[in-house]
């Protein structure tokens, strides 16, 4: 068909553009994938599943030595002057503003004496202005925020009143342009909150199984290609109280090093043995998989019961994609159970937008469990799981968020429908997929012309997901501040979330955003990156260790 | 307009300064303290230098047989002599 042949020839171009800094892994080690597809000529007849998809590498350009040196030395002066302004609270020539035990319980055990609560009260406080900024209107492409002062030094805020208008939003989960407020887009929404009210009152196993649910479900799994799938009305919940369900103990979890706090928390909720792989390094995984089948459980060991990988489709702190075909393999060869997280890359990552799945050619039924959120690309809330509908009809009766949490509103509902449809195209409209195209524009163009200005940028050539690596943390409130005041909001992430030498900003690419706006934040970034001194690159190649020489894993061709 | 931009860069210097030691996030005062340190312990570093260098590097020549500054006048003959 005309949108498919588009879609064959708009990847060749994407392609055909490749940039110098970008090292494309032709998968010829992994055409295990294609079998029947081998032999597809590259034609424009060829439907995207059918074309190799060549996956570009991901980067992780380390910083000049000097860097680090600074790094540390910022934080050793902060942490001195921590310490003497404790000492004045302590002493009482300050008044602290934090929490602090009452008189009486000064002789028990401290409560506020460890180092999260020091770097709360010395570091975070100074810079806390970057965060939680209140916004008044739809976080789409452009947002405003209320101008907000601190008169003690972000102890306390107020309000001026006065509204910044326009500002560029960089950081909000908007991929596809879904988050808006165009009336005739909503009308299907407020008619389905006319049938249905927007409280639902009751869990799904009770009285809260509306057919907009079923509708929904049964979109979801067409969407992606699988049997049957389960929607939950909270994306971090959909992990954390599912996982619980599916492993328990005397079950082996490998998890990727980066994984998110969600799959962390279900992980240790289920009981499971837990053991953590280097982010992305098949090796690392391979010798686990060996070692556990191997061993067995640790003290009796008797064999595992389930072997659960579980990766993420896009790292959210790093931009890097999973290297989906190798684990494939290995799960297959070693026959474990694979968990796909793919919270920033469904709708996002793809050529027609169904996920790291279709980036990958890959058959969405060969992954065990898929897993996703409705907050991203969707512009709504919730969380999926999908797979095989004797997995999911399980998981309705046995999941802690199936059977307690309240069902999904109704309008969230129609809006998660009305967006897949859009993406499917079943509305009629090519409004999704040039959203999904222009969102694969706007992430090859701001990364490359990133990459250009000389800023270390992480992760993967096609992932909307931006880290700029800021470094020192003094830089971090600067480069915020500043930012705001051209009237561009971004996001900045500093310790607990990240390594504490690798503060970034991490930028979220939208396909709301136009081409005059992206030109006009990459002028900013490079003024600021001139005047702040933040292009640190110096052009070098991945330090991580090149995996693809010793896997052994078999390839059936 | 040269004083206007030299002032334009002795400020971005500063602001530099200000980033690269991590003393931005710090409040007025606290950077006055950081301030009045450097300073001191830089001013003591020169002083001590300019006091102290002249004297070492005397010793440490006379202790290798070379002192043209007692004997200067004959090691400059002596390389006169040589090169002619």
């Amino acid at each position: 068909s005309e949108s498919v042949r588009s879609d064959g020839s708009f990847n060749e171009s994407l392609r055909n553009t490749s940039h110098q800094l970008v090292i494309t892994e032709i998968c010829f080690k992994s055409k295990c994938y294609f079998r029947n597809e081998i032999n597809v000529q590259k034609n424009d007849k060829g439907d995207c599943f059918h074309q190799p998809r060549v996956r570009g590498e991901d980067s992780f350009e380390e910083a000049p030595m000097y860097v680090a040196v600074l790094t540390y030395m910022n934080y050793g002066i902060v942490i001195l002057f921590g310490y003497f302004r404790d000492f004045l609270r302590a002493v009482g020539l300050e008044k602290c503003h934090q929490a602090q035990e009452r008189e009486e319980q000064k002789d028990f055990v401290p409560l506020y004496q460890d180092f999260e609560n020091f770097y709360k009260r010395n570091l975070y406080t100074r810079v806390r202005d970057n965060w939680n900024r209140p916004i008044c209107s739809l976080p789409g492409p452009v947002f405003d925020i209320m101008e907000r002062v601190s008169d003690d030094y972000n102890w306390t805020f107020r309000l001026t009143g006065r509204t910044v208008e326009n500002v560029i939003n960089m950081g909000s989960y908007n991929y596809l342009g879904f988050a808006e407020n165009n009336v005739d887009l909503l009308k299907t929404v407020a008619e389905e909150t006319r049938q249905y009210g927007v409280g639902v009152c009751s869990t799904r196993q009770e009285l809260g199984n509306l057919s907009i649910h079923e509708k929904l479900e049964r979109l979801v799994a067409e969407f992606l290609g699988v049997e049957s799938a389960m929607a939950f009305g909270m994306g971090f919940a959909t992990n954390s109280m599912n996982i619980p369900a599916l492993v328990g103990k005397g079950c082996l979890i490998l998890s990727d090093e980066l994984n998110h706090t969600s799959l962390i928390l279900g992980a240790r909720l289920s009981g499971a043995t837990i053991r953590v792989f280097k982010h992305n390094n098949m090796q690392s995984l391979e010798k686990m998989l060996k070692e556990a089948i191997c061993s067995g459980q640790p003290r009796t060991h008797r064999t595992w019961k389930k072997i659960l990988i579980m990766v993420e489709g896009i790292y959210s702190m790093e931009g890097s994609l999973v290297r989906l075909p190798e684990i494939l393999e290995l799960k297959k060869k070693y026959k474990a159970y694979l968990y796909l997280d793919e919270a920033h890359s469904i709708g996002a990552v793809g050529p027609i937008g169904r996920g790291v799945t279709e980036h990958f050619g890959v058959d969405p039924n060969e992954v065990d469990v898929l897993m996703g959120t409705f907050t991203k690309s969707f512009g709504a809330a919730g969380g999926y799981i999908a797979g095989k509908k004797e997995l999911v009809d399980y998981l309705r009766s046995h999941s802690h968020s199936a059977v307690y949490a309240t069902a999904m509103s109704p309008p969230v509902v129609e809006q998660i429908i009305r967006a897949i449809k859009c993406i499917m195209g079943v509305d009629g409209t090519t409004e999704g997929q040039r959203r999904v195209r222009q969102l694969a524009e706007n992430t090859r163009y701001l990364r490359s012309r990133l990459k250009k200005m000389g800023f270390i940028i992480y992760g993967n050539q096609d992932s909307p997901v931006v880290p700029l690596l800021l470094y020192l943390p003094g830089k971090v409130g600067a480069f915020s501040r500043a930012m705001l005041k051209r009237k561009i909001g971004v996001v900045v992430v500093g310790f607990p979330a990240t390594p504490i030498t690798e503060a970034r900003a991490r930028f979220c690419v939208s396909a709301a955003h136009t081409r005059e706006m992206l030109d006009k934040v990459l002028q900013s970034l490079d003024e600021l990156g001139d005047y702040i001194k933040v292009k640190f690159s110096r052009h070098r190649s991945s330090y991580r260790p090149e995996l693809y020489d010793e896997t052994d894993f078999e390839l059936d061709s | 307009m040269d004083m206007k931009n030299m002032r334009e860069n002795m400020g971005w210097l500063y602001y530099q300064y200000l980033l690269i030691t991590g003393i931005y996030v710090l409040e007025p005062w606290e950077q006055s303290i950081f301030n009045t340190l450097l300073f001191t312990m830089v001013a003591m570093v020169i002083y001590t230098s300019y006091v102290f260098v002249p004297i070492h590097v005397r010793l440490a020549l006379e202790f290798c047989m070379i002192s043209p500054i007692t004997y200067g006048h004959f090691f400059a003959i002596n390389v006169l002599v040589i090169t002619g």
